[in-house]
């Protein structure tokens, strides 16, 4: 394969919000992320923590507490008194309920699954009992004088722990009466002005009551006596969060100053029954606060300011060393927030509340492989454009011929009309959208840009006509009925082939694994099944030559579909047999966007957030002979690894980290937007000032 | 006088304190030092060392408490030996010959019959800890060869191994590995950290471990200065660990500590940073320091009860820390850290050794009592201790006029051109018995000083110095008047600045009336008149550059030796200003004996060195004593003795009235001696037990500390006092009863009847005794007017020298009363007249 000239573009300004918290649910390996503009993200942990689903922010929704409540019912309660329960298949808001307390700061479900209680910023604990299509007030229980900052269910379901400010207090949840009230030290060893926040409570099913607090103090109560058994000072800053095992044998906290530490019940002597909370390891993954923390069975969950979630696997649960034995950090979302125009090279960022458009530059000089080339023309950011209302975009789009952008929010849907009038770019917007396209999760373009595909939430793909300066509406799919077996998944992909093209809009649960449907768009009716698979699909894409889909899965595994023959290919048979490298199988993050070669049909183009590949399937075979350069050394803008003995090996590029797109954009261009790390940490607040020896 | 022995070089004291973890008693009263050959047993209330266990033939390795007397002591040598001591009246019980190296001992209460030590049988590198059974038996030299091996492959140092739980395993680290042998389940765990693969992690290599008294809880301290504290270790799968940083280089050594009430259990840990850190309920952010402790910790030891700690450090020195972090003792030996410049020299007041000691500091070392007895900070800045830093070394250091002044040189150089030079002279303060600084020179010369000696000529009228310098001059300082309005004071000032034909100034030395001046300018040596300066006549043999140079003494004050770089020594004549005689030798050290004529030599020659004596008067040698080391001998000096010898003997009587004292490469203090070192070294130890029983209070100390400045009246009063005191110690029987260990003791029974017959027969004996001691009681009361006066009497008895003063007292009182009474009645006679 020859050489690239390569766009690297570093202009997008993306900053991702913080994570506010998090919930684990055990029964379905999920977790729930809510972040401080209000999105919520589901991330399926045992699909390699592939975010799966996610609900747009709201600028008035400030999430302060996430739970899991009856099975896998997703519920979150926020700063406007708000609760809210998601639906987790419309992937929609189902109902928000007022709690009429103030601002809630904490919320938890009951271990049966059947109740909800919240605190609040009156100082009032509620009781909620959850119907099968609601929810509904039941009581309150005492008053307190301050605000309830962080609430928990004794295991049993008879005692309720409230973290307050200065006091803990203990409910019996039969009565709704205080049984103890247990004060904090506002400081440790010593009295300060400053009160001390109680940020988080745990109830342990032998009576002991952990708090983390303001202090730094993470502190062991006697819950029937009301007594304080054990203090541990773990930090000079605010220790935030607090989550334990199933078990009770461990539980993990996270402080102000970015460490999480974790705790382990020990036997104290090998031969005594006499255990001891010991606090083992720490944890610096993070920069700033950790404002959330879960612990799964296998690994500890730790998101915060500094927008990484962060997964810790623990080591000794851990039986087979796989995927799960690494540590993961997720920073980027798993969906594209990029589109390009190619024929006009157009790059279309989407930011939460606006989109930017911005123009390549361009050279004039040339130079040998790896040289970085002078520009001639500087990058032009030509548009920036704002939606009107609190809601976030959820999804956009440019049309190939860049004449097009097309973007939507929860509740409305954009479409907008690009004039080129040499530098001078005028926007007008399509009005009169139809009732039906309110709001959408995937827009494409068609290759020449004619047509726009529309994929709603309701899990209907509407077809459109595109005419200068107005729309028609062709065609609508509608999920296929039968009723139970549509579960409206989130379309994650749309693809298109360009002579005839094929698109995958529906994600069908068919029976233990997931199913693609190809639908022959000329003759509008369904053309075949892709037999399912049970991990996610990551990315997908036609090949224009061939007409072959190319699938990528969250367990890192490549199919290659023959549309025509409505089959896996050859090449696909092989690698399936062969197995794929271990050191494939192990890289982090999903394949988030696969592309062709217009002049080289073997090539398949892969990238992810770390490296970057090419495939040739003339060549070689990704098989457990596959050697994978791990680090390969920055030299330049490409990198031709060397061949080994055993033959030829995929191209790996890991040039650009973290890589957030990459297309091409004629046979000799690249272009790759780039997010480096220390940029984001850059524009967030500055981090607690830690005292760094040596300095 | 019998025929002495033959003459042959003996280890003077000043060994390594530090090289094992020290041990305390079980009552805390007692610490256990190895020390070379011998274990010193001090005490940690007085810091005086009450016992000296002599009898290993080799390095002591390790000494532990027998855990079933803890009364008894186990030590262990490179001479293959375990010996049971009995450390209250230092007597060795028991020999046990194991026949190999022995690096380390441990003891358990569970394991009664068996001790464990680490030895190395088959490969050079390779260590083993085993297990030695000691068999029961009543001979006094038993062989125990009963060896089995525990752990194989393990660090030889005893710090990296440590025994845990009441002995149910045995925790071992080496590199990057920890191992954990249980001895019920008869199985090893290891546990291995990453090493050098990872940058970050690059220095994680175990150097010390530690076992929780009570808990399953192993800490393990590492290179880059972390604490590792490892937990569930019996699990393979399950094992956890915490880390507590704090030091930023090594952590040397460390210790749990037990308090007895409290639950909690703190963590002691210490490293280059010479603070002492206190991890209480082993707790990150719960810490406690002592900071200041003057050098690297290198053992941290925890007395049995936990009230006392200890620290032994890089700079001989071994700190007594008491459970609130207060230092409560220091026991000092001679600071061999770092490279001697100064060279050997004797203190003319205290007769104590003195060289660098601590950085930047003058040590003041008593040969006799083998303590330091002060240190004197010259350089008197901050010590910075980081690797790669230049510091400030102090060079060069003189004593003149009786001890009454010192002149110190102290340079450093960060770069060839860039010389800090600094020369200092200081006064002996009598009012404080310590020297004052009086004179600060900067850049006495433009190049490094080379050599320093006063004129110490008794009837010379102005205090002189002369200093001599690669710069090519030297210079004479003379002490003036620098008195002005507000204060009378004298200061040194250059005097006279000398040259020889732009040669560099390498030695210079006075005679012995101070009349001549002899300074040598590289291959030429110069002779000044010191009343004028003038050059009197030059004397070149072309032989090299000359490296010592001196004058001689007494009837042979006409002589002037050099030894030079080539291997000449040569004497000449100064009255016919010729070469007297020369010798081929190649002499590293030159000292010439201030008592006498003789000046001893030590040449190196590759089979070692050879010590020679002689007076210039003649070419041959007095003495020789070939080999005397295999190192180089870097220093020597001689150290007038109290007592003179009196050896018969041609060939010793040079050692009659001074010693001879000579410091190797190595930094070993040696010198010559006809006698056994043990009977050398005999400290006052009765006087010292009878202390013991003595209340510690703050005054006791004070009257402790000023009874080692007084001297021999003191000493009589002291016997006298001892005769009193214990009047049984007359009786043989009662005497052998009291000094045999109980374990050797006869049943009680058997003795009784001894023991009151020895009672009853010397009690007419007594009376006698004990009749002129009443009388004398009866005399003081009569004479005191006072009861109150009797009672104090009566308090201050047990106490020596206190008892002394108060004598003085009493007399005086009574002269002064008969005084008053005269004075009484000449007054009334004088009233009743009027």
């Amino acid at each position: 394969m020859g050489e690239f000239k390569v766009h690297r573009v570093r202009f997008f300004n993306y900053v991702p919000s913080g994570i506010r918290c998090v919930a684990y649910n055990n029964q379905s390996n999920r977790l729930a992320v809510s972040r401080t503009d209000g999105t919520v993200e589901i991330y399926n942990l045992s699909a390699n923590y592939f975010q799966e689903k996610f609900f747009p922010g709201h600028e008035s929704r400030a999430t302060e507490a996430l739970c899991w409540a009856a099975g896998q019912r997703l519920f979150s309660a926020g700063l406007n008194g708000e609760i809210i329960e998601y639906d987790l298949q419309a992937l929609n808001i189902k109902y928000a309920v007022d709690a009429f307390g103030g601002p809630i700061w904490s919320m938890t479900a009951s271990p049966s699954g059947s109740q909800l209680l919240v605190g609040c910023e009156d100082g009032s604990v509620k009781l909620f009992q959850i119907t099968p299509d609601k929810i509904q007030f039941e009581r309150n229980f005492d008053r307190q004088k301050s605000r309830i900052l962080s609430l928990s269910w004794h295991p049993s379901g008879t005692h309720i722990a409230a973290g307050s400010i200065d006091y803990i207090t203990v409910f019996d949840v039969k009565s709704g009466s205080t049984i103890h009230k247990m004060t904090v030290d506002r400081q440790y060893m010593g009295a300060s002005k400053r009160k001390c926040i109680v940020w988080g409570v745990v109830f342990l099913s032998d009576g002991t009551v952990i708090s983390v607090d303001s202090a730094g103090k993470v502190q062991f109560w006697d819950s029937a006596t009301g007594t304080l058994v054990k203090n541990h000072l773990i930090s000079n800053a605010d220790v935030l969060s607090i989550a334990v095992a199933d078990h009770e044998d461990s539980f993990v906290v996270g402080t102000a100053e970015g460490t999480v530490f974790h705790f382990q019940l020990v036997p104290v002597t090998s031969n005594s029954s006499e255990k001891q909370w010991v606090r083992t390891k720490p944890f610096q993954h993070h920069t700033h606060d950790v404002r959330a923390v879960a612990h799964s069975p296998t690994a500890l969950i730790s998101g915060g300011t500094d927008t990484h979630l962060v997964i810790r696997p623990l080591m000794e649960k851990i039986e087979v060393k796989n995927y799960d034995a690494a540590l993961r950090k997720i920073t980027f979302p798993h969906r594209r927030l990029i589109s390009c125009s190619k024929r006009r090279q157009l790059l279309l960022f989407q930011f939460a509340h606006h989109l930017e458009l911005w123009r390549l530059g361009s050279t004039v000089a040339t130079g040998k492989n790896g040289d970085t080339l002078p520009l001639s023309k500087n990058a032009d950011h030509l548009l920036h454009l704002k939606t009107k209302g609190p809601e976030n975009i959820i999804c956009s789009c440019i049309s190939p011929c860049g004449s097009w952008i097309a973007y939507s929010t929860a509740s409305r849907f954009f479409l907008c009309r690009l004039n080129y009038d040499q530098d001078n770019i005028s926007l007008k917007r399509v009005s009169k959208m139809p009732a039906f396209l309110h709001s959408a999760l995937h827009i494409l373009f068609s290759e020449d840009s004619a047509k726009l595909f529309v994929a709603s939430n309701q899990g209907s793909l509407h077809v459109m006509q595109l005419l200068e300066g107005s729309f028609k509406h062709l065609h609508t799919f509608q999920p296929p009925s039968g009723g139970n077996l549509v579960t409206g998944h989130r379309e994650s992909c749309l693809c298109l082939s360009p002579a005839i093209f094929w698109l995958q809009p529906s994600l069908l649960f068919g029976g233990s694994g997931l199913g693609i449907r190809t639908r022959h768009l000329s003759l509008l009716k369904l053309h075949c099944t892709v037999p399912a698979y049970n991990f996610p699909v990551t990315a997908l894409a036609i090949a224009p030559n061939t007409n072959n889909l190319v699938l990528a899965h969250s367990d890192q595994q490549v199919f290659e579909y023959s549309i025509p023959d409505k089959q896996y290919t050859e090449w696909s048979r092989t690698i399936q047999k062969q197995g794929f490298h271990q050191v494939w199988l192990q890289r982090d993050t999903p394949i988030t966007h696969i592309s062709f070669h217009p002049k080289r049909p073997m090539h398949i183009l892969l990238h992810d957030a770390y490296m970057f590949c090419i495939i040739d399937k003339s060549l070689i075979v990704l098989s457990q002979g596959l050697v994978l350069s791990r680090s390969l050394p920055y030299t330049g803008q490409t990198y031709f690894p060397r061949k080994s003995e055993t033959g030829h090996v995929p191209r790996i590029y890991k040039l650009f980290k973290p890589l957030l797109f990459l297309d091409l954009l004629d046979e000799k261009t690249l272009v790759a937007v780039e997010r480096p790390l220390d940029d984001i940490i850059a524009q967030l607040p500055p981090p607690i000032k830690k005292k760094k020896f040596g300095t | 006088m019998v025929e002495e022995e033959s003459l042959r070089v003996v280890r003077c004291g000043g060994s390594e304190l530090n090289f094992r973890r020290p041990v305390f008693s079980a009552d805390s009263k007692y610490v256990f030092c190895v020390s070379g050959d011998f274990v010193k047993v001090y005490s940690t209330a007085t810091e005086e060392c009450v016992h000296i266990l002599h009898g290993h033939r080799n390095l002591v390795t390790g000494i532990q408490l027998n855990p079933n007397n803890h009364l008894q002591l186990y030590s262990c040598s490179f001479d293959g030996t375990i010996k049971l001591w009995d450390y209250v009246d230092g007597i060795l019980i028991k020999t046990f010959t194991v026949g190999c190296q022995l690096h380390a001992l441990f003891t358990l209460t569970q394991t009664e019959d068996s001790v464990f030590v680490i030895i190395n049988k088959e490969k050079p590198d390779v260590f083993q800890l085993v297990s030695v059974k000691l068999p029961k038996s009543s001979g006094q030299e038993i062989e125990a060869k009963e060896l089995s091996i525990v752990l194989d492959y393990i660090n030889q140092s005893p710090k990296c191994i440590a025994f845990g739980n009441e002995g149910e395993y045995v925790a071992a680290v080496r590199d990057f590995y920890l191992s954990v042998y249980f001895f019920k389940k008869k199985t090893t765990s290891r546990f291995t950290l990453s090493s050098s693969r990872n940058k970050k992690r690059s220095k994680n290599n175990f150097t010390c471990v530690a076992c929780h008294p009570k808990e399953d809880c192993i800490a393990s301290g590492h290179k880059d200065g972390k604490i590792r504290l490892w937990r569930n270790f019996n699990d393979d799968k399950k094992y956890t660990y915490t880390c507590l940083h704090w030091h930023h280089d090594l952590v040397m050594d460390l210790a749990f500590s037990v308090t007895g009430g409290h639950k909690g259990t703190s963590l002691l840990s210490g490293g280059r940073e010479s603070v002492l850190v206190e991890w209480r309920d082993t707790v990150e952010k719960n810490k406690e320091f002592l900071p200041r402790l003057g050098a690297t910790i290198e053992h941290i030891a925890v007395s049995p009860a936990g009230d006392l700690f200890c620290t032994s450090h890089s700079d001989n020195k071994i700190v007594v820390i008491h459970r609130n972090l207060e230092a409560s003792a220091v026991i000092q030996g001679l600071v061999k850290d770092r490279s001697i410049f100064t060279g050997l020299m004797i203190d003319p007041r205290t007769k104590a050794l003195v060289l660098n000691g601590k950085p930047g500091h003058l040590q003041f070392y008593s040969l006799q009592s083998d303590k330091q007895l002060y240190n004197l900070d010259i350089i008197q800045q901050e010590f910075i201790n980081d690797y790669g830093l230049i510091q400030i070394e102090l060079t060069k250091a003189a004593f003149g006029y009786f001890g009454n002044w010192l002149a110190t040189v102290e340079q450093r150089q960060e770069k060839e051109t860039e010389l800090e030079l600094q020369m200092k002279l200081w006064l002996f303060n009598k009012k404080t018995q310590g020297f004052v600084l009086n004179t600060k020179i900067n850049m006495p010369h433009e190049d490094h000083i080379t050599a320093l000696c006063f004129c110490n000529a008794e009837k010379s009228e102005q205090p002189t110095l002369v200093t001599a310098s690669k710069d090519g001059h030297f210079k004479v300082w003379i002490l003036t008047d620098d008195s002005d309005i507000y204060k009378k004071a004298v200061g040194w000032t250059c005097d006279f600045v000398g040259s020889y034909h732009k040669y560099q100034a390498t030695n210079c030395c006075f005679s012995e009336d101070g009349s001549l001046l002899a300074v040598s300018f590289e291959e030429i040596v110069t002779i000044w008149d010191s009343g004028t300066w003038e050059l009197k006549c030059t004397f070149c043999q072309r032989a090299g550059k000359i490296r010592h140079l001196c004058f001689g003494r007494l009837t042979c004050s006409k002589y002037l030796v050099g030894a030079t770089e080539n291997g000449i020594l040569c004497c000449w004549n100064l009255l016919s200003c010729a070469l007297e005689w020369s010798a081929k030798l190649n002499i590293r050290v030159m000292e010439p004996d201030p008592d006498s004529e003789n000046i001893a030599a030590v040449s190196q020659s590759s089979g070692g060195s050879d010590l020679f004596v002689f007076k210039p008067s003649e070419p041959r040698p007095l003495y020789i004593q070939k080999n005397i080391s295999r190192e180089e001998v870097q220093w020597g000096v001689f150290v007038p003795r109290d007592v003179p010898e009196s050896f018969t003997s041609e060939a010793y009587q040079w050692l009659n009235r001074s010693q001879f004292y000579f410091l190797t490469k190595s930094q070993s203090l040696l010198t010559f001696s006809t006698e056994s070192p043990e009977e050398k070294l005999t400290p006052t130890s009765k006087q010292l037990l009878a202390e013991e029983s003595l209340p510690t209070t703050p005054f006791y100390f004070i009257l402790g500390k000023h009874r080692q400045q007084q001297d021999e009246t003191l000493n009589e009063a002291l016997d006298n006092e001892l005769v009193q005191l214990p009047l049984t110690e007359n009786i043989p029987a009662v005497n052998e009863l009291l000094h045999t260990p109980a374990h050797v003791l006869p049943s009680a029974s058997f003795l009784c009847t001894m023991f009151v017959n020895s009672l009853l027969l010397s009690k007419e004996t007594k009376s006698a005794e004990e009749m002129p001691d009443d009388i004398d009681m009866k005399e003081e009361k009569e004479s005191d007017d006072s009861d109150e006066e009797n009672d104090f009497t009566e308090k201050v008895q047990d106490t020596n020298d206190t008892d002394l003063g108060e004598d003085v007292v009493r007399q005086l009182s009574k002269a002064e009363e008969k005084e008053l009474r005269k004075f009484r009645k000449v007054d009334y006679s004088w009233i009743a007249a009027l």
